[in-house]
């Protein structure tokens, strides 16, 4: 099942799900590979923030202008994965005037629309401000769902005709005679989607080009084709709230530090973060301290945070690059711009190209450029669309407020269904009757959930995230095995015993980083309802000895009943209860 | 003026009925006051003692070194626990020595359930022997247990008799098709089927089993049919579903529902629901809301008030008011919004544990809150966990750690106040979730707590 294609892209975050997206409408024949699910590096592990450019109006105005730009253009091509929240700079008594105002200024420089707010005017939009902020800028921040946002990209990839392939490790760059000509892949559970206990295979895909947009990962691939890139990964915090303390996007209007955003996003807020170097992507510590510095820093601006209830934390690597030789010794300062290396100019090994750097909001325009120039090289004719052609779903806003009359489902199930699915609702929510909520914290149905099922098969992580079943207060104790149970019209037993065991583990490693107060007790009563409850950790089913049923309890009545019911085993008449307690209890 | 008791009682589950009555039969005059509706609701009514003696060595991680984002365990290399144990009472000796079992003693878990055996009657089953049950969860797991609902009986996991697994559309916790292979990878002794049907789907999509119960015991008519025939019904024509071994067709002789089949006449539900079928019926005990759980707090509160002790809810006592000697004196009642001081000789804490609300945690530690007694617990939050979710994760095992009286003791190991005693989730030292011995635990030692506190007040 060799394959020979004109382009792999390497790496389903934003910007391969961008690249490939990009290259398939310009007509070429492209595959995406991905090790995980979509989304599975960094892309899965950001705090959401759609950025205006705001952040970046002092330091940096060229990523600043890119930001605005391409902000206008998400509002249009993805309106359902966008929420349009605002945001907001505010100014602390101890923050500096000065920066205050080169951020206005810096803003109105690159085209960002601003507002300047006294504090009162402040509160009044967001309550839960700290009644010292004096001021604040209003801007065009917003929220963004990085997992929609990269499905519909590879929903529309797959539309013109790319192939992407998910839980498909890169084992091998193949280079012949100085030259990239292809990757080998692992499937890890056979082609297509993912199913638990499949088997694997490899796979040689070759390829006229290889683009490398794995991130924090280029290195690793880099390595495979005998090359230097040397990116530096700096990991950050994020934390996640039980609720919206608030609506808009709340950034702290000082240069530079950690803990200074807080994002509204879904039913949550996410609270961020930290910038610190780390040396492996895949393996680095995750600690108590960055938890602690989320919540008693920002608690500064939104005193409610202090004693809120937070749900999990959850770290992410920035991919950060700089050209060699620069230096930088603070992770903080190094560039947030992209690079495109390509690796016939720099290393004189033609066919591969690495992208590196970037933000999530500029994805589009990342991916244009690389697109531009794969097309430059393969000699390929094409023009660049996808800043004005609509992702899957987002077509028309207006449905959602159709959805609730149509399927009779009660609010507000049906508009955040609505809101997730976009212009697919119908679709989707049509073919199930009944249709009963699976998630409850989230409100995701049957319907949903079985859709998001049959686009990645067993992997219910996947399933989460396209969802969001799993992901509200309880983490998953009161659903995992609903959600799994989901899985048995299509796959076997075993299989769905995997799936719910993979996703409560999952669920499991987020809520280490909340476990006091509140979640403490929620973490005790999954304990209690998975454990106590259900006995999913001492199942025969998964444990290496077999059982001597025999041995057990076989009823009052069974035939070896009265041999071994011990010191009080007379089995009675009446109903197998012991005689000397049917005596005592004989006026009950 | 204070209230006052020979006893007072503070929290309302199985392990403070059980301290109250058994204070009460020691001739103590006894109060009880509970803040909000037990946790035995939540609970599926399944009476454990003890089924596993769980691993306390880790899953092996991957890697060496600390805890980082990327480690992974190594599922191939996960400790079984030693069980299921056919009899609770050889494995304590194996139990750590700090858990409540060793400290109270193996005679206080027998007298417990034998006095559980008394108060719950022929609702009950499993005191006509030592052995564990095996029953089915609604997992579709099986678990070992020490009593079951007389409504779980027929489920009986050690029983060869073929079964059908029933599961309805409209309900998510669980698919009975999967469950039923679940049963099979266990091993168990009997050809398992499962089916979905419809008969729920008569409701709302999303109709709580409590409202599925109401109608099944009255019988109302869904689409003109009365309920409990219609669920006979839907069921009939799976009653040859079951394939054995040599791939013939058996006829079930038991059939097992998700725990709603009426509320207040449950038996009689099951009976017309076996007639109806000529199978037996069995329920399988489900999450919150629990109807198994729902019926046996009304049975132990029945039998609260059967033993002539007073009880009131809704009353949350927040602390000590006043102590001497060593001794609390009073405690402060939050009665809507006053406090009003109940003073009695020896007070029986048994207010749960971190979901009960009887420990309180904050990102600096673990407390008590009524009598802020110690709380054992590392002094690092991250050592709290362990990787692995179904681990010995420590902050199961929170909670204050009780002398063989039941007095929880202070950091030199001398109990705190000489008339204060704790039982149930406010006991710290058992994992009660993965033993399978959380009504256990709350039964040995509501029935030491509360004699020992009988015995302080009335010396």
């Amino acid at each position: 099942m060799d394959q020979q294609v004109d382009v792999v892209v390497v790496g389903g975050g934003s910007t391969g799900c961008g690249v490939v997206r990009d290259l398939a409408r310009r007509g070429l024949d492209a595959v995406l590979v991905e090790k995980g699910n979509l989304t599975h590096g960094t892309t899965g592990r950001m705090h959401g923030l759609l950025h205006s450019g705001g952040r970046y109006a002092v330091s940096d105005q060229k990523s600043a202008k890119e930001c605005i730009e391409e902000n206008r253009v998400l509002r249009d091509i993805a309106a359902h994965c966008v929420e349009e929240t605002g945001g907001m700079f505010v100014k602390r008594p101890e923050d500096s005037e000065e920066y205050f105002q080169e951020k206005l200024e810096g803003c109105r420089a690159c085209d960002i629309p601003v507002e300047v707010l006294d504090g009162e005017e402040a509160r009044r939009r967001e309550p839960y401000l700290a009644r010292d902020v004096e001021k604040a800028i209003a801007l065009p921040d917003g929220a963004v769902d990085p997992f929609r946002l990269c499905v519909s990209n590879a929903a529309d990839a797959r539309e013109h005709g790319a192939r992407i392939e998910t839980h498909a490790p890169v084992t091998d760059v193949l280079v012949e005679d100085g030259e990239v000509v292809g990757v080998e892949i692992e499937h890890e559970t056979g082609p297509g989607k993912r199913v638990h206990r499949d088997p694997g295979a490899t796979e040689e895909i070759r390829a006229r080009h290889v683009v490398n947009a794995t991130g924090a990962w280029a290195g690793n691939v880099g390595e495979m084709a005998g090359v230097d890139v040397e990116v530096r990964p700096s990991k950050g915090v994020m934390t996640v709230m039980n609720t919206r303390q608030v609506d808009t996007v709340i950034n702290r209007c000082r240069p530079k530090g950690d803990a200074d955003i807080v994002v509204p996003h879904e039913t949550a807020c996410i609270l961020g973060t930290t910038d610190e170097e780390v040396d492996d992507p895949e393996d680095y510590p995750e600690e108590e301290w960055e938890v602690d510095l989320m919540i008693e820093t920002l608690s500064e601006l939104v005193p409610a945070l202090k004693d809120a209830r937070t749900l999990r934390s959850f770290w992410g690597v920035r991919p950060l690059y700089e050209p060699p030789g620069t230096g930088t010794e603070d992770p903080t300062d190094i560039t947030r711009d992209y690079f495109l290396l390509d690796h016939g100019d720099r290393d004189d090994l033609p066919g591969m190209t690495t992208i590196v750097g970037g933000k999530l909001t500029t994805y589009r325009m990342m991916a244009e450029s690389i697109s531009d120039h794969v097309c430059e090289t393969l000699g390929h004719e094409a023009t660049c669309d996808t800043a004005e052609a609509p992702l899957p779903g987002s077509e028309s806003e207006a449905r959602m407020a159709e959805l609730m009359d149509e399927f009779g489902l009660r609010s507000p199930v049906a508009r955040r269904s609505g809101q997730r699915l976009g212009s697919r609702a119908d679709d989707v929510l049509d073919e199930y009757d009944p249709n009963p909520i699976v998630c409850n914290c989230e409100s995701v149905t049957r319907a949903e959930v079985q859709d998001a099922i049959g686009d990645a098969g067993s992997d219910l992580n996947a399933v989460r995230l396209r969802t969001r079943a799993s992901m509200g207060n309880c983490q998953g104790g009161f659903c995992t095995h609903r959600i799994a149970a989901e899985l048995a019209q299509e796959y076997p037993e075993p299989v769905v015993r995997d799936a719910e065991d993979e996703l409560y583990q999952e669920r499991w490693k987020g809520q280490r980083h909340a476990l006091w107060g509140e979640q403490l007790s929620q973490a005790m009563l999954n304990h209690l309802l998975h454990a106590t409850t259900m006995n999913r950790d001492g199942d025969p089913a998964n444990l290496d000895s077999e059982v001597d049923f025999g041995a057990f309890d076989g009823g009052a009545e069974a035939p070896d009943a009265a041999d071994t019911g011990g010191e009080t085993g007379t089995a009675a008449a009446d109903g197998g209860r012991a005689a000397d307690d049917a005596v005592t209890d004989g006026g009950r | 003026m204070a209230i006052d008791s020979d006893v007072l009682v503070v929290g309302g589950g199985l392990a403070a009925i059980t301290a109250a009555i058994a204070a009460s039969r020691e001739g103590a005059d006894v109060r009880l006051v509970s803040h909000k509706s037990s946790t035995l609701r939540q609970a599926s009514g399944l009476i454990d003692a003890l089924g596993y003696v769980p691993a306390t060595e880790p899953a092996t991680p991957l890697r060496e070194g600390p805890p980082t984002a990327g480690r992974e365990l190594d599922r191939d290399e996960w400790p079984d626990p030693e069980g299921p144990l056919a009899d609770p009472f050889e494995g304590i000796e194996r139990l750590p020595e700090t858990h409540p079992y060793r400290i109270v003693g193996v005679d206080a878990l027998r007298e417990g359930l034998a006095l559980f055996d008394e108060l719950a009657g022929d609702a009950y089953r499993g005191g006509h022997t030592d052995r564990n049950a095996l029953l089915p969860t609604f997992g579709g797991s099986v678990k070992p247990t020490a009593r079951y609902p007389a409504a779980a009986e027929a489920g009986l996991a050690s029983d060869d008799r073929p079964a059908l697994i029933v599961g309805f559309r409209s309900l998510t916790e669980y698919d009975a098709r999967a469950f039923a292979g679940r049963l099979d990878a266990a091993g168990v002794p009997f050809d398992a089927a499962g089916a979905e049907v419809e008969f729920a789907e008569a409701f709302r999509a999303d109709a709580k089993i409590t409202r599925l119960a109401k109608a099944l015991d009255h019988d109302e008519a869904i689409d003109g049919v009365p309920a409990r025939e219609a669920l006979a019904k839907a069921v009939a024509p799976h009653l040859h579903d079951v394939v054995d071994e040599a791939g013939g067709v058996d006829r079930v002789e038991r059939v097992g529902f998700p725990a709603f089949l009426g509320d207040d006449e449950g038996d009689e539900v099951r009976a017309e629901l076996a007639d109806r079928l000529g199978a037996d019926v069995f329920e399988i005990p489900t999450g919150p809301p629990s109807l198994p759980g729902l019926r046996l707090e009304d049975r132990l509160f029945d039998a609260l008030d059967a033993e002539g002790v007073r009880f009131e809810t809704g009353n949350p006592v927040v602390g000590i008011e006043t102590e001497a000697d060593g001794r609390v004196e009073t405690v402060a009642v939050n009665r809507k919004g006053r406090e009003t001081p109940y003073g009695a000789d020896a007070f029986v804490l048994a207010t749960g544990g971190l979901v009960g609300k009887g420990l309180d945690s904050d990102r600096e530690g673990v407390r008590e809150p009524v009598f802020d007694l110690r709380v054992e617990q590392p002094a690092d939050r991250y050592e709290w966990f362990v990787d692995d979710a179904f681990g010995d994760q420590p902050y199961a095992r929170f909670g204050v750690r009780p002398d063989e009286r039941g007095r929880p003791l202070d950091g030199d190991g001398e109990a705190q106040y000489a008339n204060v005693f704790a039982a149930g989730g406010v006991v710290g030292g058992a994992d009660v979730a993965r033993e399978k011995s959380a009504s256990g635990v709350s039964l040995a030692t509501g029935l030491v707590a509360g004699r020992q506190a009988a015995t302080e007040a009335t010396q």
